[in-house]
């Protein structure tokens, strides 16, 4: 009990957790955005999985890291704007057309990785993203390794959230978006598209999620396997309600979830004779969980998954 | 150009829509079996004769579509009356789990053991959709996401069990629960192939799921509340009740395809056992456009993709994963299918 004390005096610890969270950070921004706006979408499980095949590949055909996580993203936009075609103006089903899009984007991320790349025994390897250490401030002591040694897309990440939290609470283009997700007619009603708002909110969202994806193969790990994304995905949908709908919880609700996370992976080794498999359920568990904490309160937007059409109400 | 809801709808075009929707997606997957440098109509060609050119090849892609029929009906049940239950593959699991785990001890000859086990593996999904469906009802809290956590802890959970209380000494430390004893094996349907009897327990459950939405009350009051909930509550429909019921029905189906799997073709359980059987429900459903009739078909169509690929794949080298590629291909084009079958295009 007490190794499991020290553990979380460990510096290590802390240091990993930023690490852990950036791809849950990019993935749940884009799925707030998305939500935001209205529409709710379930691709972002294979939009990760896109996201972290094409980021990988593009820099293993030899473009430099950052035109990595560029492809990505826009691959990522290509996907979401098929989930956005098939669900604002056709309004389809969002619930189905996100889960046709995760079996999608998966499947043909595994296609063209099998199709494009040579594997052998071991996948082959790009060299990935290295700490960065931030200038003047990475030497202090403790906060040093943990907050300014981490890599650039970490620091993307928030930057991402500093952004997205400006633009929705404090633009025209933020009050839009909102207002697109609680009262499209209304939206309607001020002289502005609520179909192309809503299409362009799931575009840059989905670009998110495959940014986020791409962190995974870039950064965290440097090759791509089947499986990599390991229901990050879902993970970030649940964050959004628990984040209820804001950018700056949802930094919050990352990073908290990273901790257990990056806590239950060295309780693994620090607590024998428990099965490993009950540790690893843990993050699944939590976020069942904090599902049900925050479900009462959660304040969703009234047009989430409400498909518009005008003059049709 | 606006869409305008039918008043009724044409009988050929419930036909024609999902013919449509799969030529457009296969048409869609020959661009992706060009690029990699194989004519798409030899690719076909390979794909159909893998899973039909043979006896053989029939009764396998028969025994892939059973379980595919019973998770596409625990799909279809569900998704008529709106529950997004996307949990099939953690229920198909603790379906599976269940019966060997009862199957291996238990001590009553093979023609009562087996329903014991089939009602035992319905229950254990049943139980597994309970909770998510008590959580949305209770709390609010959407099940999309519950049930697809669920299915990441059940495969753990099932790991869990193989590598420990249920471990087969015998397997030669590939990770299996030992096996269901022989006489609760199902027999098989045809001699020497591994078509076994669950296919025609899986038609039937079709059946009667059919029985149950068309000619019950329970099956109206499912339609009911899937095209209009509170018009539903209205009309003086528990809705509680209702989704509570499909819920049950849902996961018991989709248990007893892991049951069903179980019994009738790996005897344990691995944390293999199921290629995405429970997300192939769900295609299978749409392909179906939730008809419990139309399942069998989409199924068998689902399976003769997933046999004829790997068929194909390994006589032109095209990657196995196109027949994932197909399979969602098709649901997406499916949903627009279905889109032009309730409504008219309108300039």
């Amino acid at each position: 009990m007490s190794d499991a004390i020290d553990l979380l005096l460990n510096t290590s610890l802390w240091a990993s957790v930023l690490r852990i969270a950036t791809p849950l950070i990019f993935g749940v921004l884009g799925a707030l955005l998305c939500e935001r706006s209205g529409v709710l979408n379930l691709g972002i499980e294979g939009i990760m999985t896109m996201g972290a095949m094409s980021g990988w590949l593009a820099v293993y055909l030899g473009a430099p890291l950052l035109v990595g996580l560029m492809i990505a993203a826009l691959c990522g936009a290509v996907m979401g704007l098929l989930h956005a075609m098939l669900t604002v103006p056709l309004g389809l089903s969002q619930h189905v057309s996100g889960l046709g899009i995760t079996l999608f984007a998966s499947a043909l991320a595994y296609y063209l990785y099998r199709l494009l790349v040579e594997v052998g025994d071991l996948p082959p390897t790009i060299e990935p993203f290295q700490p960065l250490d931030v200038p003047g401030v990475s030497d202090i002591p403790i906060l040093g390794p943990i907050l300014f040694s981490q890599a650039l897309p970490t620091y993307l990440a928030l930057f991402a959230v500093a952004v997205m939290a400006y633009v929705l609470a404090r633009t025209p283009l933020g009050l839009a978006i909102r207002m697109t997700g609680e009262n499209p007619h209304a939206v309607e009603a001020q002289g502005l598209n609520p179909i192309r708002i809503r299409i362009g909110a799931v575009v840059v969202g989905s670009a998110l999620m495959a940014v986020g994806g791409a962190f995974l193969t870039t950064t965290a790990f440097n090759s791509f396997f089947p499986g990599m994304v390991q229901g990050r995905g879902w993970i970030c949908i649940a964050l959004v309600v628990f984040a209820s709908w804001r950018p700056g919880k949802a930094l919050i609700g990352a990073v908290l979830f990273a901790f257990f996370d990056a806590y239950q992976l060295r309780l693994q080794t620090a607590i024998e004779g428990v099965p490993y498999q009950l540790f690893l359920m843990a993050p699944y568990v939590l976020s069942i969980v904090a599902l049900v904490l925050v479900a009462r309160r959660a304040e969703v937007p009234a047009a989430l998954m409400a498909p518009y059409r005008r003059g049709e109400r | 150009m606006r869409l305008e809801r039918r008043t009724y709808v044409p009988l050929y075009l419930v036909v024609i829509a999902p013919l449509a929707a799969i030529i457009t997606a296969l048409l869609l997957a020959a661009g992706l079996i060009a690029a990699a440098g194989v004519n798409p109509l030899t690719a076909y060609g390979e794909m159909l004769t893998g899973a039909l050119g043979s006896r053989l090849s029939i009764t396998e892609m028969l025994t892939r579509a059973t379980p595919l029929i019973l998770t596409g009906l625990a799909a279809a049940v569900a998704f008529r009356a709106r529950l997004w239950n996307i949990g099939g593959e953690g229920q198909f699991f603790v379906g599976a789990l269940i019966t060997a785990w009862i199957g291996h001890s238990l001590g009553v000859p093979g023609w009562i053991g087996i329903p014991i086990l089939m009602l035992a593996g319905m229950a254990a999904g049943a139980a597994l959709l309970a909770g998510p469906a008590f959580l949305r009802l209770r709390f609010g809290v959407d099940e999309v996401v519950t049930t697809l956590l669920l299915n990441f802890i059940v495969i753990l959970f099932v790991g869990l069990m193989i590598e420990g209380p249920m471990r087969d000494p015998m397997a030669f430390g590939w990770p299996s629960s030992v096996p269901v004893s022989g006489e609760y094996r199902l027999p098989d349907l045809i001699p020497r192939t591994r078509l076994h009897i669950g296919l025609l327990f899986a038609i039937a459950a079709a059946g009667v799921v059919w029985l149950i939405l068309a000619r019950t009350v329970f099956g109206a009051e499912t339609r009911a509340a899937g095209l209009n909930a509170s018009a539903a509550a209205f009309a003086g429909v528990s809705l509680p009740r209702t989704i509570m019921g499909v819920a049950l029905l849902s996961g018991a189906l989709a248990g007893l395809a892991g049951s069903v799997e179980v019994m009738g073709v790996t005897a344990g359980v691995t944390t293999t056992m199921s290629p995405g059987f429970g997300y192939a429900g769900i295609v299978v459903a749409m392909l179906a456009a939730l008809h419990p009739a139309g399942v069998v078909a989409a199924a068998v169509f689902v399976a003769t993709v997933f046999v004829g690929a790997d068929a194909m794949s390994r006589a032109t080298g095209v990657p196995s994963f196109i027949a994932d590629v197909i399979v969602a291909l098709c649901l997406l084009t499916m949903i627009v299918a279905l889109l032009f079958t309730t409504y008219r295009v309108r300039r």
